[in-house]
């Protein structure tokens, strides 16, 4: 079963995780550029997730890498240095909602149908899809209630995973957005020396 | 091979419009548009460029013709390239250019040595051109190495016409993706609305904040449809912003830590030189009294010559330079990068110093070695700064007393002077022939490395003066740069005496562009320092594989003739000298250049005055030269500086006293 949840496996115990928000231009090959600087300097992803922002010329990654606090550093230091980054910040979990979604099929037949139910109901999940044999249930939350609710759900069956890049906002009234779209108060025109 | 990026490629191109043909200048005819560029009136009236509509009001033009404009507004007097199928209709209007002096090369890495080579020797960016396909992929040696040695080119691709990207059409190549990595940015364009603005952004990317690569592949239909050109065009890059000026708490702290070391010294790298910071550099010095040791990169931006230049550090640095970064308190590392050939082994490099990191690249600040004062700002901003910090702590009566720390570089230097020893057999040092170009030619000249032991000579036995001077590719350590790298900086800097060194074995790699250099009036020198080997890998199958000299004879049929049939009972009496396949001498006639050959010592200046007295062509050198010579000193790679072999087998004495 580790094979389909593979963040299943035993941390590594120099590491710890970190999520990053990152702000940049909504352009293609934005997505590539990110993904392949961490490939091409050796920075493991756990997670990454894209999707557009309040503002229409910006898109929101927010990547979960899991490493020491130096290889963090260069990890934000490169990612600057791409030119559609517009803006960088690391949330922490104490300060920020962090929110991953989950859908899993699990084996459910007649007679274990109602224990899976149940099992459901106490993870505030819910059931999304019904077969004869099997439901597929939905379930959000941090990373740590969806490890449980696997878990938990691992001894009826799962036929089939998908989980989704975790998103997350930081708490309290402010907004990363606000500020990273400063026109650069420069132009061509000037001889290039 | 270059046969597929410039000839008409089938029955698929003929779609794309007769290739290369349609004016067929022959190269006398560019020689002689060459010639004649400077003004040019009257040259083809006909065909009015797209630069000649002044920017009084927006112009109707093609995507090609507002490239061409954007170059020529950009201040670009060179380009280098190579026509083919996508990026033909961008050479459509370059022939009428009266500003832009195009190069046609022979190899498109030869136009991306040449760009690079323009831009270390000018400090303005280079600029190369190569049709999709074929010709871009050629581009990918020479965008590498500039991406390591952070120098700013503009290299400008044709790409399949956009409605043929993703079909895997004829010429066909993802260069865009392929650079990703080794370039700092890179644009596909697909509409000519956005040809002059990127082109502009490319160039303002490349040259500011820590300068590098940047490639703007342009599809051919955007170049032939019609657009609007406007100039000047406002940039659209919202998340670039290099960080020029230092924090002014970082560079106090700084000074105060300058001015309490006991042994500290200025790591000085190529940032100092891309900043134009070698004044400044030299009062900084000259104001604490540290000694200070430049980079295989950075040499040139203190003089050589100066007495508080201890040399170049690293893994074939001088015993003084490797011990001032071993033995320091403080390393000072400015524009410097703490390189893997500069610190060897890292956990046990200066152990004992703290660090002031100064660069402009906020990402290079603690990525190998952890910096206890990071300052992010331009070399010339820092520096400047840290003087009027460094002359407040003199002010307040604190003075580093360096003298003791002194008299240990002293005792290094006198011990242990960067040297070597003749051949016993009357051969030809290789590092004698280096010597007397850099004392004959002088520091005036620039000097163009490949990449091997005479790049290490090179940067050991020419005494570096000025900056600018001294081009090598030390970062991707790419053979073949030499020659190509010349011909941008001789184009780029055409009153200066430009003198390649270069291996036969890189020699090999490029040397078609002698024909460029020929045809295009371009009169460079080269030395070829011929061992007949791959002298540097040979050096290592010397020291680390039991003198097993697997492939690395570049001429092996004339090896056999001259060794005796069993090499196991006279090794040592093989005295078979450079190789003569090619001749380089009937190669740089054929190539419609001065071949020259010297082949002992005697005649070495001769030689030397003989090139020097040459100015209508290009010259090569062949100096046959012994093949066992090695560079020293060494730090064997994978060691700690501390483990530096002064020559074979003997270890320097660290202790040493005067």
């Amino acid at each position: 079963m580790n094979s389909i949840s593979p963040r299943l496996r035993e941390p590594d115990p120099a590491a710890s995780r970190h999520t990053l928000s990152v702000l940049v231009e909504n352009k293609p090959g934005v997505l590539v550029r990110a993904a392949g600087l961490f490939s091409r300097r050796g920075f493991n992803i756990d997670s990454l997730a894209v999707g557009p922002t309040e503002h229409e010329e910006i898109s929101r990654m927010t990547i979960v890498v899991n490493c020491a606090d130096r290889p963090l550093e260069q990890v934000t230091k490169q990612l600057n240095k791409l030119i559609n980054v517009l803006k960088i910040v690391e949330l922490e979990p104490a300060v920020s909602v962090q929110r991953e979604l989950l859908l899993v099929k699990v084996r459910a037949d007649a007679e274990s149908r109602s224990k899976v139910l149940e099992t459901v109901a106490l993870f505030r999940a819910k059931v999304v899809d019904v077969a004869q044999d099997a439901v597929t249930v939905e379930a959000t939350g941090n990373r740590d209630k969806l490890d449980a609710l696997i878990r938990v759900l691992e001894p009826f069956g799962i036929k089939e995973l998908v989980q989704s890049g975790m998103v997350a906002l930081g708490r309290g009234g402010k907004s990363i957005t606000d500020r990273a779209l400063r026109p650069l108060d420069r132009a061509a025109g000037a001889p290039a020396q | 091979m270059t046969d597929q990026t410039t000839t008409t490629p089938g029955s698929q191109a003929a779609a794309a419009g007769p290739v290369r043909q349609a004016h067929g200048p022959s190269p006398r005819d560019l020689a002689a548009r060459t010639a004649a560029r400077e003004p040019a009136p009257g040259q083809r009236p006909d065909r009015p460029a797209a630069a000649d509509a002044e920017s009084a009001e927006p112009a109707q033009v093609t995507g090609a013709q507002a490239l061409v404009a954007a170059l020529e507004r950009l201040g670009v007097d060179v380009v280098f390239g190579i026509p083919g199928g996508a990026i033909l209709p961008a050479y459509d209007p370059l022939f009428d250019s009266r500003s832009v002096r195009h190069i046609l090369v022979r190899h498109e890495q030869g136009a991306g040595h040449a760009a690079t080579g323009y831009a270390q020797a000018t400090g303005r960016p280079g600029v190369c051109m190569a049709t999709s396909g074929p010709g871009a992929t050629n581009l990918v040696t020479p965008l590498a190495d500039a991406y390591m040695d952070s120098v700013p080119v503009v290299a400008i691709t044709g790409q399949v016409a956009s409605g043929l990207i993703g079909t895997d059409g004829f010429q066909e190549a993802d260069i865009a993706g392929i650079t990703l990595p080794i370039t700092k940015h890179n644009f596909l364009v697909t509409n000519a609305d956005d040809i002059a603005r990127t082109v502009a952004e490319a160039f303002h990317v490349a040259s500011t904040g820590r300068p590098g690569p940047v490639l703007v592949d342009i599809a051919k239909d955007a170049l032939q449809s019609k657009t609007t050109f406007r100039w000047p065009v406002p940039f659209d890059l919202p998340g670039y912003h290099p960080v020029i000026r230092p924090h002014s708490r970082q560079v106090r702290e700084a000074a105060r830590m300058m001015t309490t070391a006991k042994r500290p010294v200025l790591y000085v790298g190529g940032g100092v030189i891309k900043a134009g910071a070698s004044r400044e550099l030299r009062a900084l010095a000259e104001l604490t009294g540290m000694p200070v040791v430049t980079t295989l990169m950075g040499r040139g931006s203190f003089p050589s010559s100066h007495p508080q230049n201890v040399g170049m550090p690293g893994m074939h640095g001088t015993v003084a330079a490797v011990g001032a970064l071993q033995k320091s308190d403080l390393l000072v590392a400015l524009g410097a990068r703490f390189d893997d050939r500069v610190t060897g082994k890292l956990d046990s490099f200066a152990p004992g110093a703290a660090v002031i990191h100064a660069d402009i690249d906020p990402a290079e600040i603690s990525k190998n070695r952890r910096a206890d004062v990071p300052i992010v700002g331009d070399c010339r901003e820092v520096i400047t700064e840290l003087l009027a910090a460094v002359q407040a702590e003199h002010e307040a009566g604190q003075r580093a007393d360096l003298t003791a720390w002194w008299s240990q570089l002293d005792a290094w230097r006198r011990t242990y002077p960067l040297g070597y020893s003749e051949p016993d057999d009357g051969s030809l040092a290789p590092q004698y022939v280096i010597e007397r170009i850099g004392q004959l030619v002088g520091p005036d000249a620039v000097y163009v490395a490949g990449v091997g032991q005479h790049q290490m000579w090179a940067a050991q036995f020419i005494s570096h003066e000025h900056p600018g001077h001294w081009l090598n590719s030390g970062g991707l350590g790419t053979m073949g740069y030499a020659v190509p790298a010349a011909m941008g900086a001789k184009v780029g800097s055409p009153a200066a005496a430009v003198w390649a060194i270069d291996g036969d074995g890189c020699f090999q790699m490029t040397n078609q562009e002698l024909a460029t250099c020929a045809v295009e009036g371009i009169p460079i020198k080269v030395a070829v320092i011929n061992n007949g080997n791959l002298g540097m890998v040979r050096q290592w199958q010397t020291l680390f594989y039991n003198e097993r000299y697997s492939h690395t004879d570049l001429d092996k049929a004339s090896a056999a003739a001259t060794v005796p049939p069993d090499p196991a009972a006279a090794p040592g009496a093989r005295t078979r000298l450079g190789t003569r396949i090619p001749d380089f001498v009937k190669l740089a006639e054929a190539y419609g250049c001065v071949g020259l050959r010297c082949e002992d010592a005697a005649s070495v200046d001769s030689v030397i005055e003989e090139a020097m007295k040459i100015d209508d062509r290009p010259v090569v050198i062949d100096f046959v030269v012994h093949r066992d010579a090695m560079v020293w000193p060494m730090v064997p790679a994978g060691t700690s500086n501390d483990d530096l072999i002064v020559a074979r087998n003997m270890a320097p004495d660290w202790d040493v006293t005067e």
